[in-house]
């Protein structure tokens, strides 16, 4: 099936969703994506950020469709024409989006570990607005402990079900849903229930926000500092290939290995992520392929030099000394 | 004295039982479907009815029938959608409530004609007492061989359940409402597929609401012919509306689609002109969801002509001068209505009931409660009328379920037509009275 997104054709298979096409042709046209995980069946659709305008429905039906559609969710059809970043409309209605999930967030960016690694921060830096236009208090809720090594963060979450459908379709028994209607959805556990299995884990490494995390790293390290090394160890419940984040000797976590798109290439288990914190432990393959798309490390700070020399006029004119040349 | 054909007998002492129903001529379509009629026969009958969907979207019935996929060996459903639950909107529970086996009835005729062995009405959870009276007609028609078994030795065995939601307006949404008769979460399932490929348990099913159902039986004993000549173009047949509001006779009317809507408002037959000699000052014409319209376009089109109760002339004009039948829900208002009150009610409503599923509207409709909600305290600003037109355009269009545009079109309405009293209320800081809401929360915690 014939499929031009952007301007740009592609052959697709019959049941090939845009968003799967969009990404086949590269990063220049695929829409972001914070609920779809192509590792998970029936994900996508709820977080609107994937929508497209489809110009024209098909070539048996050329009429362009009425509303915008959630690209992961809707299936190509030969000759169909998808408008994504070259269509303002498009890129209007998902900075309205975008807005509507942040109304709600912490921005607590500062001070969570997902920082540099946050689908949600690229997302902001890349389609919200500098200031917001929502002036009421913010969606606040306690902090849990919904696994042994598990911390929720429910003010950070976007609802994504990806955690909900990780533990529906790896896991035998999911014993965390979500709860309440409307702006008060919540994740959380059956009553008195935690999360506890052998890839409980893997909750942490799809969520796209900093609502799931690791309470065996959190705190430890801003992921920009550490260094990410491709390792394996034989393991007799997944395959033992991960993902080493390394800080000088020390393994300061372990993860999935992460696609190109973020998502997990395979999950791990437990005894993977948190039992094995020795470097001896792992066999190192190199260094992991990063995709630099972070709000970090793509250096999008770029009137850093200018910052510096600011704060240094500053310390100075308050008498300030840096700290290496102090006698 | 329009024709009557789905209430004509409401007033009939226990019409809700089945010896009495019979006598006034009930499940005469279901004798007449099963012993002269084919499947296929009864659905062309449906088809040149041009009955359209009574629950709010005005699609063809008959339409929507022959799009269920009918692949061998897999059941077929047929699901009554009794969760009416949009404000303003009531004529199901007095359908249901007063002459219950017109439903079933129509429940038994619609199965034949899609080949369902099984239906369920899904019934709001609110109405628990209509439930009980519905699940009494059920056994009264098992008695009599009305369902069950080969009814009437036919060779047609159809049994039919009553499901009684937890009460959320959402499961309103037909796969929303399929989620939650499967027992699960009432979510909107993404479409497609459509119910009508995979829909109860993976299986073919047509959700149809409660008048829809009913309305089959005059169709089946009286001819789609006949019941197309109701009406005007398109729009065939009656229809039940639920006029509140501050009208004399509030109540639920059944109407030859086509009588003029002054007529309606006005006519002493139906809701007998504004209370207490007061100005009309704008109508809801179809449930909450659908567009305000101040008097000068509810009465008359953009083109000055009279506008009619029906589909195609209350939605002339588009969004910009006109409306939508939607549910039938009339809610009129009088001259000292507040718009922004109102909306705000309305807003709140679809806050409460959004899923949460997407973040448009699990956001978007919280917000718009909140900005409204400045007006009412007297701490809003101008800006904040741009702000919730906005918002709203924002919504609408882009969520999983058409939830998302029900809590949209109220507000850009209430701003397309008043935008004047907002502005009014954002400068003078003027203060709105909201000490119902108070009492009502006080109530409810």
């Amino acid at each position: 099936m014939k499929v031009t997104i952007d301007g740009i054709e592609i052959d697709v298979p019959k049941g090939t969703t845009i968003l799967q096409a969009a990404r086949m042709i590269g990063p220049e046209v695929a829409p972001p994506a914070m609920c779809y995980y192509s590792k998970l069946k029936t994900s996508g659709g709820y977080c609107r950020t994937c929508i497209v305008k489809v110009t024209q429905g098909s070539s048996a039906n050329p009429n362009p469709m009425p509303k915008p559609v959630a690209s992961c969710r809707t299936e190509v059809m030969d000759g169909m024409v998808v408008e994504n970043f070259i269509n303002p409309d498009v890129l209007e209605a998902r900075k309205g989006v975008v807005e509507f999930l942040l109304i709600n967030h912490p921005l607590d960016c500062p001070v969570c570990d997902q920082a540099g690694e946050c689908k949600l921060q690229d997302l902001g830096y890349e389609n919200g607005s500098s200031k917001t236009r929502y002036e009421f208090k913010r969606r606040e809720y306690e902090m849990i402990d919904i696994g042994d090594k598990i911390k929720l963060h429910m003010n950070r979450c976007i609802l994504c079900y990806r955690c909900v459908k990780t533990a529906d379709q790896i896991t035998n028994n999911r014993v965390h849903g979500v709860i309440s209607r409307g702006d008060a959805a919540e994740i959380s556990t059956y009553i008195e229930n935690f999360i506890d299995n052998d890839f409980s884990g893997n909750v942490i490494d799809v969520c796209p926000v900093g609502a799931l995390t690791d309470k065996t790293f959190r705190f430890k390290q801003r992921v920009w500092f550490t260094k990410p090394v491709d390792a394996n160890r034989s393991c007799d419940k997944c395959s033992g290939k991960t993902r080493v984040w390394l800080k000088g000797e020390e393994v300061v976590r372990v993860t999935a290995r992460k696609d190109q798109w973020d998502e997990v290439e395979e999950f791990i288990c437990n005894s993977c992520r948190y039992d094995h914190k020795k470097k001896s432990d792992w066999v190192i393959e190199g260094p992991s392929p990063i995709n630099r798309n972070s709000v970090i490390s793509q250096n999008h700070y770029q009137h850093l030099n200018e910052l510096k020399v600011q704060i240094m006029k500053q310390q100075k004119a308050l008498g300030f000394m840096p700290i290496d040349k102090k006698p | 004295m329009g024709r009557k054909l789905l209430i004509h007998n409401d007033k009939v002492p226990n019409i809700h039982t089945l010896d009495v129903y019979r006598a006034h001529g009930g499940y005469a379509s279901v004798e007449k479907a099963l012993k002269t009629m084919t499947p296929d026969q009864v659905t062309d009958e449906v088809k040149k009815s041009g009955l359209r969907g009574r629950g709010g979207a005005g699609f063809p019935t008959g339409m929507k029938w022959s799009f269920l996929a009918k692949p061998e060996g897999v059941p077929r459903y047929l699901v009554c959608n009794a969760d009416e639950s949009e404000p303003g909107t009531f004529k199901d529970r007095y359908l249901m409530e007063k002459i219950p086996h017109a439903l079933i009835e129509g429940m038994i005729t619609s199965s034949y004609a899609l080949g369902a062995k099984t239906s369920y009405i899904y019934i709001r959870g609110e109405y628990f007492y209509v439930a009980r009276i519905l699940e009494a007609a059920i056994a009264e028609a098992y008695a009599a061989g009305w369902l069950g078994q080969n009814i009437l030795g036919a060779g047609f065995s159809h049994d039919c359940y009553v499901q009684v939601g937890g009460g959320a307006y959402i499961c309103g949404e037909e796969t929303a409402l399929l989620e939650s008769l499967e027992g699960k979460r009432g979510n909107p399932r993404i479409k497609p597929p459509f119910p009508a490929v995979a829909g109860l348990w993976g299986c073919p099913t047509v959700v149809n609401n409660v008048e829809t159902i009913a309305a089959v039986c005059p169709i089946v004993n009286m001819g789609g012919e006949e019941y197309a000549k109701i009406g005007v173009g398109k729009s065939t047949g009656t229809k039940l509306i639920s006029a509140s509001g501050h009208i004399n006779k509030p109540g639920v009317y059944e109407i030859e689609l086509g009588i003029t809507v002054e007529d309606f408002i006005y006519n002493d037959e139906y809701c007998g002109g504004i209370r207490n000699g007061k100005k009309l000052k704008a109508v809801v014409a179809g449930g909450s969801s659908v567009p305000i319209l101040p008097t000068d376009l509810i009465l008359k089109t953009a083109k000055g002509e009279p506008r009619l109760m029906t589909y195609e002339s209350l939605s002339d004009g588009g969004f910009q001068t006109g409306t939508m039948l939607g549910s039938g829900g009339f809610i009129v208002m009088d001259e000292d209505t507040s718009i922004v009150k109102n909306l705000f009610t309305f807003s709140r409503f679809y806050h409460h009931e959004s899923c949460g599923q997407c973040s448009p509207c699990r956001e978007g409709t919280g917000w718009i409660e909140k900005i409204l909600k400045k007006f009412l305290n007297g701490t809003a600003n101008e800006s904040d009328v741009d702000l919730l037109w906005d918002i709203q355009s924002k919504i609408e269009g882009k969520t999983i379920c058409p939830l998302g545009e029900a809590a949209a079109w109220p507000v850009a309405a209430a701003i397309r037509h008043f935008k004047d009293e907002f502005i009014e209320i954002a400068r003078k800081k003027k203060f709105v009275d909201i000490s119902h809401y108070n009492r009502l929360n006080k109530l409810v915690s």
